[in-house]
């Protein structure tokens, strides 16, 4: 009997693959659907800090444009007795979606911004209270003052991560991008704010150009399991030097990216773009190849293959140094010579 | 409870809880009192009973009493709420409700009729046009009463079986702010007696106990059935004492059918009803105090007149008696409150009801009509004609008329007002949150301290950039004081650029405040004051203090709103409450007023209000003032003498002291007078860049306000141009030759930035930069002020040589329609300037009343306007109801009068001549040229004319050539437009647009489609879509808009288009001139982008676009008269974006998909298949085969 179990953040899943933060879990249907198919636990849609001060301040603006200004028309709009905004109606969701299923549900928050009035750190602690499992926070920071160093960046996350920490009682994931100086570094100041595991990486909005209209647009395409090579970098790197735990995220597709994400150290891999690709169902059939592929070469647990090709654990670490970068040019070199 | 609020709320919670069905229809100044009822009802709020009322809207106020009549007869208790224009639509029910003694309250904001001109303002002249009906009338002086007497109209009209007309001041009571004691429902449930109630219901129309009633009746009993329902008339009196009387037992509030207050020996009696009462009350206690014999009767009952307990309430001394009404009936022996009061006394001296003797002189006059000020000096000029022996009757006090002289001469210094208390007036820029503020600073004042408190609210008549006029008071004594503040002892001004334009500091009380918003700090801020600022401060030994609002605001994400900022330093300055206390109320009031809208608003706020007192600084005042420059003169000295004698007056807001003759005795005004006023409210404006510009026209298509414009003219005209004066080669194949300008007016622009959104011209080098890119506008100003005046000069395009159906030439056309008043980035008038360009100088326009007669008819200043040949639009407003007809009747006049035209033109062959005559009569003016050929021809028959009258010819002949010159103009083509908005074409109007539809007469019908009553607040009209929250609407519009279209579409007779100049303008274009074209009626609905709609208006054009692409709304024209194919025309394709990614950029939408998320997406789910079903029935009619010939044809 082959072993799928994990551990992720202290909580024991029954196999490793996670899904990720996505509209997906908008639906409480789909939720269900999604233990049935066999994830193992899932990470709710992201509150967004943007959003819900966004939304206070375009409703506040629509509802006050052109009020108090002429006699026959005093106002525009009804006065409703709630708009649910702030993050009631979020907190309220991932209540409705721990009483819908039995795996771990696992709240999202992202944005940036900490000591201002927002007060949106506590929504962290609603999300706790809400039931879920733990949190992950999504840190998504795009420095664009030259004036702003990568340290004051560094901080900022690390300051976050503290406070998020202090507010709540459940184990706390944080969410990365891979644009620092020093990951290592990096992964290591977090763990000491607090970080009980990091989820690696972001994949970024990056604006497309409508040439024909000369504008910047929204783009962000499903991923693909190329990307999965900068996370598998990256985990096996941080395994062998951190206690927090390492999920992988972007790019794990199927059976074969679960299972590199599981050697380099991962604990889970997570999914999204495949499931909008495939369906919920898609899970099902990565369990069976996963499954398939273990008999195969008779593996007997997941934590067996855990790290197994991490930095340490291979026979070339420099594969994931430089000295990679130098054999991959050579051989681009030679093949041009060869035709 | 003491409770802070508005008498149109006071009285909408009594009548709220009083009742099982609610008819509304929105009508100003009372549409308020039914926006609580349905945001109630949609809250579920249960009335006396336990059970959540009916509120439905109508389709007119007409409708209202019409479905309050049914409920009535079927044993529900109703009311409804309405006002002015309102109440004469329900006049027909209102006597068939009494005539059937149903009980029932109508609460009445009482307002104004449309005479010589419409008035939104307050004065008796809609219930007095009600009092013949049989109603009961209950007047209410002040918000405390209209709650009290709501409930007492209520309870007595149980009881009576009379129904009841409750009535407060339109505007001055209903919108006044007071500190009242809250009536609980305990006192309601004492008040009304459930065994009435069963007796009503007991009185239903039931087929389990049958009866008819509504009876056709003949001579022989129609008469003493009339009189059969005395008995209840005369009761009634009796019956509300008594329900007075059991109030006074309630609460201690007593009320009397008359009350008296004055000398117990009062020698003069003034009888008043309404806030002007209050008004009297309050100089009968200080003429009184100063020992003279007066008093006063207040009229709380007027119908039915209870003549007994009219004279026992007057003092037996009385030796005069002064009556006011604040109405007018022209041709009467005196106004109706008068009238009664001389058959009451005359019937007391006939039947010696009581013993007055001397039998007392009475007069009678008008005060205050349109809410016109009424002050306690006007009251005493009353008393003092009361004490001459030969009084002047049926005076006005208020005006100078200089006509008739039926005025009264007063003394303006006389004042009432108690020192204890404060008063205070703020100036602020409409919309930016000022009065908001002040409604929560009195609300603070009021329910914080001990203090009585009044708040009263002037707003200008523009929609755009108003200045807003805050009068608060408050103090230890009770405020009668129903009348603008006119010496206060703090003015705050909220936005520096006023104190150049309005002398505020006029009514500054010597030793007063002066709190001043400006950029300028304490040290600089002196030498920015025009001189008569300066002089006010200085002489009146002003305290004045700077504060920059704006710095604070933009500094806590605030915007331009610094209202709370000032609010908290008016409570700073004036030290009102403790600082900290203060503040603390103030957050207190932000959070109430904002919480809902999320923690993100109520922290900004907070931040700001804690920012505010330390910016706040006091200017040390210099002893002479030293500017050299004053406050600008209101029009330039180049306008003409009207424009300068008397709308001038009313741009300085000094209309009150314009006399009777300055006024036309008959409305009419002169056209085209908004030019005159610039009121450089734009801070940014658009600047040209003539090198990427491609001369598309669409900036200037769309500017809502005409301050675009292009030319193209030759350019050695350019010579004495102005340095900065910007032109480029012309880019017409036909006209390279020609250069071109495309000119901005600097100060008639409000700033929208359409014209940017819509620029389609992007550098190729940074695309952020336009053609045309908004700038700051104070360093432009006067330079392109030059300009602007430069460009007018130049001459207009010869229209003969462009070609209409293209943007681009159209857009050369001069536009007649500029600087309205409505809101900066309006959607509605782009339509009615196209309209203008296209055919303005034989326009006729009926314009239903809504937002477009007041954007296009509202004094001071209007917008239609005339060419250099001295023709333009004429332009009329007629009712809100009835605009269909109106339009039809200007028709049928002109066709006639150009029947009469050619058949002179026949008869007087031998003097016209016959090549003039046929070419008079077979004139083809189909096009520019054909009209202006014709226009020529007929220059030249009036020449003849002219000169052949007089000269010898049988006198028949030169009866008939004088009749010819008469009306030679009307052998020109006219171009009738009937133009109005959503809510009269879908709803109100919607019977007679239907009928003149089907007419087969040449009219066009163009509807500004808000889809929401826009003018009157937003209120739901069967042109709202599903899913849309709108007011009347509060829990999201159920069913779709109705496809007026599609109903037009079926006579097959009439011109159909739908439109969206964001989706399509070229199309839009093609359908007003086809429309035209088009032998018969013609209507074009018109996809208006709307402030009531919930977004940044700069986006309207891409919204209209997502609508079109989304299928909601499909661009046709459906013309009968096509042979070749299918008369319907689908001019866009089939829905390619999701509904959703259109409705959910509109706040209208949004709002119920975060109040109500379940409802939202249930209506969004319907909205979207009715798109999806609808866009098959459209592809199926514009499948199907031309119409058989004549059957399209719609003119007879």
């Amino acid at each position: 009997m082959i072993d799928l179990t994990t551990t992720y953040l202290g909580l024991k899943l029954r196999n490793p693959l996670v899904v990720s933060a996505s509209p997906l879990t908008e639906n409480i249907e789909n939720i269900q659907r999604m233990e049935e198919a066999g994830a193992a636990a899932i990470v709710m849609h992201s509150l967004f800090e943007e959003q819900i001060t966004l939304e206070s301040h375009e409703l506040d603006r629509h509802l006050s444009q052109g009020a108090e200004s002429y006699s026959e028309s005093l106002s525009y709009f009804p006065d409703l007795t709630s708009y649910n905004l702030g993050p009631e109606g979020y907190v309220e969701h991932v209540r409705r979606a721990k009483q819908a299923v039995k795996i771990p549900i696992i709240g999202s928050l992202n944005g940036v911004s900490m000591g201002t009035w927002t007060n949106w750190i506590d929504y962290a602690r609603k999300i706790q209270d809400a039931g879920a499992d733990a949190l992950e926070l999504n840190v998504y920071y795009i420095p664009t003052n030259p004036e702003m160093t990568g340290e004051h960046v560094e901080q900022l996350y690390c300051h976050l991560v503290r406070a998020v920490k202090r507010s709540i009682r459940i184990p706390l994931a944080v969410k990365i991008g891979p644009c620092f100086s020093s990951m290592m570094y990096m992964g290591r100041r977090l763990e000491q704010a607090g970080a009980d595991a990091l989820v690696l990486f972001n994949r970024f909005y990056q604006p497309d150009f409508d040439l024909e209209s000369l504008t910047v647009v929204p783009h962000l395409n499903f991923s693909s399991s190329q990307e999965l090579l900068l996370r598998l970098h990256w985990v096996a790197i941080l395994f062998p030097q951190l206690n927090a735990d390492l999920a992988v995220t972007g790019g794990v597709h199927s059976a074969t990216d679960t299972l590199k994400a599981m050697m380099a150290g991962a604990r889970v891999a997570m999914m999204t773009s495949a499931l909008l690709k495939h369906g919920i169902g898609h899970l099902q059939s990565v369990l069976r190849d996963l499954v398939k592929w273990m008999a195969e070469h008779d593996y007997k647990s997941i934590h067996q293959m855990q790290g197994s090709m991490s930095h340490w654990a291979v026979a070339e670490p420099a594969a994931f140094e430089r000295g990679n970068y130098l054999r991959v040019l050579s051989s681009y070199r030679l093949r041009g010579q060869v035709s | 409870m003491k409770v802070t609020i508005d008498a149109n709320e006071a009285v909408a919670q009594v009548a709220y809880q009083l009742s099982e069905v609610i008819a509304i229809y929105p009508i100003t100044p009372s549409s308020t009192m039914g926006e609580w009822a349905d945001q109630w009802a949609a809250e579920h709020r249960p009335n006396l009973w336990g059970s959540v009322p009916s509120v439905v809207e109508m389709q007119s106020e007409g409708g209202a009493a019409g479905a309050l009549h049914g409920a009535l007869q079927t044993g529900a208790l109703g009311t409804t709420f309405t006002a002015s224009q309102g109440l004469l639509l329900m006049i027909p029910n209102m006597y068939k409700i009494a005539g059937e003694l149903n009980s029932t309250v109508m609460h009445v904001a009482a307002r104004s009729l449309a005479t010589h001109g419409l008035s939104i303002f307050g004065d008796h002249s809609d219930v007095m046009a009600a009092r013949a009906t049989g109603w009961a009338m209950l007047a209410s002086n002040s918000p405390q009463e209209a709650q009290d007497l709501a409930l007492i109209a209520h309870a007595a009209a149980l009881e009576t079986r009379v129904p009841f007309v409750h009535f407060f001041d339109g505007f001055r009571t209903s919108h006044e702010v007071a500190k009242i004691e809250k009536l609980e429902a305990g006192v309601l449930r004492a008040m009304i007696e459930d065994e009435l109630v069963h007796a009503h219901r007991a009185r239903a129309l039931s087929p389990d106990h049958p009866f008819i009633r509504g009876t056709a009746q003949n001579p022989d009993v129609y008469f003493q059935a009339r009189e059969a329902a005395n008995p209840f008339y005369l009761a009634c009196p009796t019956i509300v004492q008594n329900a007075m009387d059991k109030f006074a037992g309630l609460t201690g509030r007593q009320y009397s059918l008359f009350d008296y207050f004055g000398a117990p020996d009062a020698e003069r009696v003034v009888v008043a009803m309404g806030s002007g009462a209050e008004v009297a009350h309050e100089t009968v206690e200080k003429l009184v105090e100063r020992g003279e014999k007066v008093g006063l009767v207040k009229v709380r009952l007027f119908r039915p007149f209870p003549v007994e307990a009219f004279i026992a309430a007057l003092p037996s001394t009385v030796k005069a008696i002064g009556v006011l009404d604040r109405t007018k009936e022209p041709g009467s022996a005196g106004e109706p409150l008068y009238l009664d009061v001389v058959a009451a006394i005359n019937e007391s001296r006939l039947d010696d009801i009581r013993g007055l003797r001397p039998w007392p002189r009475i007069i009678g006059g008008r005060y205050g009509l349109s809410s016109k000020e009424f002050t306690p000096a006007m009251v005493k000029a009353v008393f003092d004609e009361l004490e001459k022996d030969r009084p002047k009757n049926h005076f006005t006090v208020g005006i100078n008329d200089d006509v008739t002289h039926t005025s009264l001469d007063y003394d303006p210094a006389f004042s009432t007002e108690a020192p204890e208390t404060v008063r205070a007036i703020f100036y602020g820029l409409g919309a930016d949150g000022t009065v908001g503020a002040n409604k929560n600073s009195i609300k603070i004042i009021g329910e914080e301290t001990d203090h009585f408190a009044q708040g009263y609210f002037v707003y200008d008549s523009k929609k755009s950039g108003s200045v807003t006029i805050s009068h608060l008071r408050f103090g230890p004594r009770p405020i009668r004081s129903s009348y603008l503040i006119r010496e206060a002892n703090f003015i705050a001004c909220h936005q520096f650029s006023f104190l150049a334009q309005l002398n505020l500091l006029e009514a500054a009380a010597p030793g007063g405040t002066f709190l001043l918003n400006t950029s300028h700090g304490p040290d600089a801020v002196w030498d920015k004051l025009p001189r008569t600022v300066q002089r006010h401060i200085i002489e009146k030994k002003l305290r004045f203090y700077v504060l920059d609002a704006y710095e604070v605001a933009r500094a806590a994400g605030l915007g331009g709103r610094i209202s709370t900022i000032m609010q908290t330093a008016f409570f700073g300055v004036t030290g009102i409450l403790p600082k900290a206390e203060a503040i603390a109320a103030i957050k207190k009031a932000i959070q109430k007023t904002f919480g809902k809208r999320g923690e993100a608003v109520v922290q900004k706020n907070f931040v700001a209000v804690d920012a505010a007192l330390a910016r706040l600084a006091e200017v040390q005042v210099p002893t002479a003032p030293s500017s050299q420059f004053d406050i600008r003169r209101a029009v330039s000295a180049d306008a003409p003498e009207f424009v300068r004698e008397v709308t001038a007056a009313m741009i300085a807001g000094s209309g009150d002291d314009l006399p009777v003759s300055a006024m036309p005795a008959d409305g009419t005004f002169p056209s085209g007078t908004t030019r005159w006023e610039k009121r450089n409210l734009a801070l940014e404006i658009p600047v040209w860049d003539e090198n990427l510009c491609i001369q598309c026209g669409k900036c200037v298509f769309v500017c809502p306000h005409a301050v675009i414009r292009s030319k193209v003219y030759p350019p050695d005209l350019l010579q004495n141009g102005p340095a900065t004066f910007k032109s480029v080669a012309a880019r017409w194949q036909d006209m390279k030759h020609l250069h071109y300008t495309l000119q901005i007016a600097p100060e008639d622009c409000t700033g929208c930035a359409l014209c940017v959104q819509v620029c389609p011209v992007k550098s190729k080098s940074e695309v952020k930069h336009k053609a045309i890119n908004m700038a700051p506008q104070p360093p432009l100003r006067e330079a392109e002020a030059r300009n602007w005046d430069f460009f007018l000069g130049l001459p207009e395009a010869d229209r003969k040589g462009l070609n209409p159906t293209m943007v681009k030439d159209a857009q050369l056309f001069q536009p007649l329609f500029e600087f309205s008043g409505a809101c900066a980035g309006c959607g509605e008038t782009p339509y009615v300037k196209l309209l203008s360009q296209l055919f303005g100088d034989r326009l006729v326009v009926a314009n239903a009343t809504g937002c477009s007669s007041i954007y296009g008819g509202n004094l001071p200043t209007t917008p239609w306007a005339i060419n250099a040949q001295g023709r333009g639009p004429a332009w009329s407003n007629s009712l809100f109801e009835d605009n269909a007809e109106f339009g039809l009747g200007m028709r049928l006049s002109l066709d006639q009068q150009g029947q009469y035209a050619r058949e002179l033109v026949k008869q007087l062959s031998t003097f016209v001549g016959d090549e003039l005559g046929s070419a008079l009569l077979d004139a083809d003016q189909s096009n520019e040229a054909g009209i202006q050929a014709q226009r020529a021809r007929v220059a030249t028959l009036k020449e003849k004319l002219k000169t052949l009258i007089g000269e010898p010819s049988p006198a028949p002949d030169q009866a008939r050539l004088r009749d010819l010159l008469a009306v030679a103009d009307a052998l020109v083509k006219k171009s009738v437009w009937i133009v109005g908005g959503d809510g009269w074409a879908y709803d109100i109007g919607f019977g007679g647009l239907d009928h003149v539809l089907a007419s087969g007469r040449k009219v066009n019908i163009l509807v500004l489609d808000t889809e929401v009553y826009s003018n009157t607040g937003g209120q739901m009209s069967k042109a709202t879509p599903c899913g849309a929250v709108a007011k009347y609407a509060a829990s999201g519009k159920a069913l779709p808009k109705k496809d007026l279209a599609m109903m037009a579409m079926t006579y097959g007779s009439a011109y159909v288009a739908r439109v969206a100049m964001g989706g399509n303008d070229g199309h839009t274009l093609k359908a007003f001139l086809e429309a035209e074209a088009f032998d018969g009626p013609s209507l074009i609905i018109a996809y208006s982008h709307c402030i009531a709609h919930g977004y940044d208006l700069v986006h309207g054009l891409e919204q209209q676009k997502a609508a079109v692409l989304s299928g909601y709304w499909p661009l046709f024209r459906y013309n009968p008269n096509l042979r070749d194919r299918a008369p319907l025309q689908l001019d866009s394709k089939a829905p390619s974006l999701p509904l959703d990614k259109y409705v959910y950029n509109e706040a209208r939408y949004t709002m119920l998909a975060q109040s109500d998320p379940e409802r939202a997406k249930c209506l969004l789910g319907r909205a979207q298949q009715h798109v999806a079903d609808r866009w098959k029935s459209y592809e199926h009619l514009a499948a199907m085969a031309p119409l058989a010939k004549g059957n399209g044809k719609g003119g007879l």
